[in-house]
């Protein structure tokens, strides 16, 4: 590949608008700034989703007859946030609700397009947390329930720590994904990195900024996997004895 | 009478696993129950427990209804230990902290109190050095005593303990027993389904035989392992080659 491309006859025309030097290292500070927002919008809506997450996951795995509207109601509110793409949900939310006439600081479109990605993101990662939670082999439940633990301490101390466990690698599947997802807040206004790449790019007539903004992403999303990697394989070697080669 | 069952019936299904089985079992008796896979004993073990709810019946201890449909089972199993085939231990937390898991969130004690539980518990059993390690780093017979010790440390009145060699290599086996011994050796009420027949044969004070969801055949080790008056006892006894 590295032989072939440059021989393509519009190669010299792609290198210049997509991969400029020049333009690169001018965008890039930009970029950067603007990307501060993008990991503001991480970190506040992270744990928010986490929570939420847990609680629908929690309500759904309930087996209290007595729950049971509730479990009805978390199985439709999942399929609806999940069967409706991110974008148009931050679409609907974010141009929505500030349009019934909420006062400033409650209708920024930034709060709102937030309260979207934690609401649709809520409810996939709820999935990944319910898997976790069937996961854990019924007979945990029962020495739990055996020594006396109610079923609120048999969740909290056996069921969902095993289960956490577990899911960590598809959590942080969806983590890197819901970091990229962060992007399409800026659909609905506010400035941060893909929308000023793009700012710049209309400037300069030139694509370089979208490189340079997917170069960011990865500096952020690769070392995040990375470390989720470590943390795994640190747990398994404190908890076990063994391992197959 | 410690422990009571009038007529208990469970049925999975089709399948009735208990069909009216009555049994009486004196404080401080240890009662082994023996039969072919399938028999019940594991269900009957898990009934008294109110792991599973039972269909129809009575199940008393020290006179009290525990088999009361609504009745919170929480009170009711801390006065009942079970020990299980496949260990069950918590396999992300250390054995101290299986064992005081539900001596602090349970009975409330404070972490001083159960960790001082849980050493001398430890200690009693030979695994002193083990209160650190994880499920995963002991052997099986290892993880089996610790499961012993974890549903002692809640005081229990009634141990249940349920095939707990079964799923032991040969040699573990020995282990184990010794710590069931010693159990005898203090007086606690106990329920053992096993299929280790010289094992039931030594520590039992009553052995029962079950087959079709009854008791089919009860009494003496010496008397039911030697002289069983009741022919599918004599089968079972010939087809386990004892």
């Amino acid at each position: 590949m590295i032989i072939a491309i440059p021989r393509l006859p519009r190669w010299p025309r792609v290198k210049e608008s997509f991969f400029s030097k020049e333009r690169l290292f001018d965008s890039f500070p930009r970029l950067l700034d603007a990307f501060v927002l993008d990991i503001k919008i991480f970190a506040w809506s992270t744990p928010a989703i986490i929570a939420l997450a847990l609680l629908l996951a929690i309500a759904r795995s309930s087996r209290n007859p007595a729950l049971f509207p509730i479990r009805i109601f978390v199985i439709g509110y999942i399929d609806i946030m999940r069967g409706v793409p991110v974008i148009l949900w931050i679409y609907l939310i974010g141009f929505g609700v500030p349009g019934v006439g909420l006062e400033r600081p409650f209708n920024s479109p930034l709060l709102w397009g937030s309260v979207a990605l934690v609401l649709t993101y809520g409810a996939y990662i709820a999935e990944v947390f319910r898997a976790g939670i069937d996961s854990v082999h019924e007979s945990q439940r029962a020495a739990s329930r055996s020594l006396g633990l109610s079923n609120t301490q048999t969740m909290r101390f056996v069921i969902l720590p095993q289960a956490i466990r577990r899911v960590v690698p598809p959590l942080m599947n969806d983590l890197v994904s819901l970091q990229k997802d962060v992007a399409l807040v800026s659909l609905i206004g506010p400035i941060e990195i893909l929308r000023q790449a793009g700012i710049d790019k209309a400037k300069f007539a030139n694509f370089t900024p979208y490189v340079a903004a997917a170069i960011i992403f990865l500096m952020i999303t690769i070392p995040l996997t990375r470390t989720t990697d470590y943390l795994l394989a640190r747990e398994r070697r404190r908890t076990s004895s063994t391992r197959v080669r | 009478m410690k422990l009571e069952l009038r007529d208990v019936r469970k049925s999975f299904g089709s399948r009735a696993v208990l069909a009216g089985l009555d049994l009486k079992v004196s404080a401080g008796e240890v009662v082994s129950f023996i039969g072919s896979s399938g028999s019940g004993k594991t269900t009957l073990l898990r009934c008294i427990n109110l792991l599973e709810p039972i269909d129809d019946g009575t199940i008393l201890l020290d006179g009290d209804e525990i088999s009361k449909i609504g009745l919170d089972p929480n009170p009711i199993r801390r006065r009942i230990g079970i020990v299980f085939q496949s260990f069950n231990l918590f396999p992300h937390m250390s054995v101290q902290r299986n064992i005081t898991l539900a001596l602090t969130q349970v009975l409330g004690k404070q972490d001083d109190e159960a960790n001082e539980i849980a050493k001398s518990l430890l200690t009693r059993f030979a695994l002193a050095d083990k209160i650190d390690s994880y499920p995963d780093q002991l052997s099986g017979g290892q993880q089996q005593r610790v499961a012993i010790v974890r549903a002692l440390a809640m005081s229990p009145e009634v141990m249940l303990l349920d095939e707990i060699t079964s799923a032991l290599d040969p040699e573990l086996v020995g282990e184990v027993l010794d710590v069931v011994r010693e159990l005898k050796g203090s007086g606690i009420t106990m329920l053992i389904a096993t299929h280790e027949m010289k094992f039931a044969q030594e520590i039992s004070d009553r052995v029962c035989f079950l087959d079709g969801g009854r008791i089919a055949e009860q009494g003496q080790p010496q008397q039911l392992f030697t002289n069983p008056s009741d022919e599918r006892t004599r089968q079972f006894l010939r087809r386990v080659n004892f």
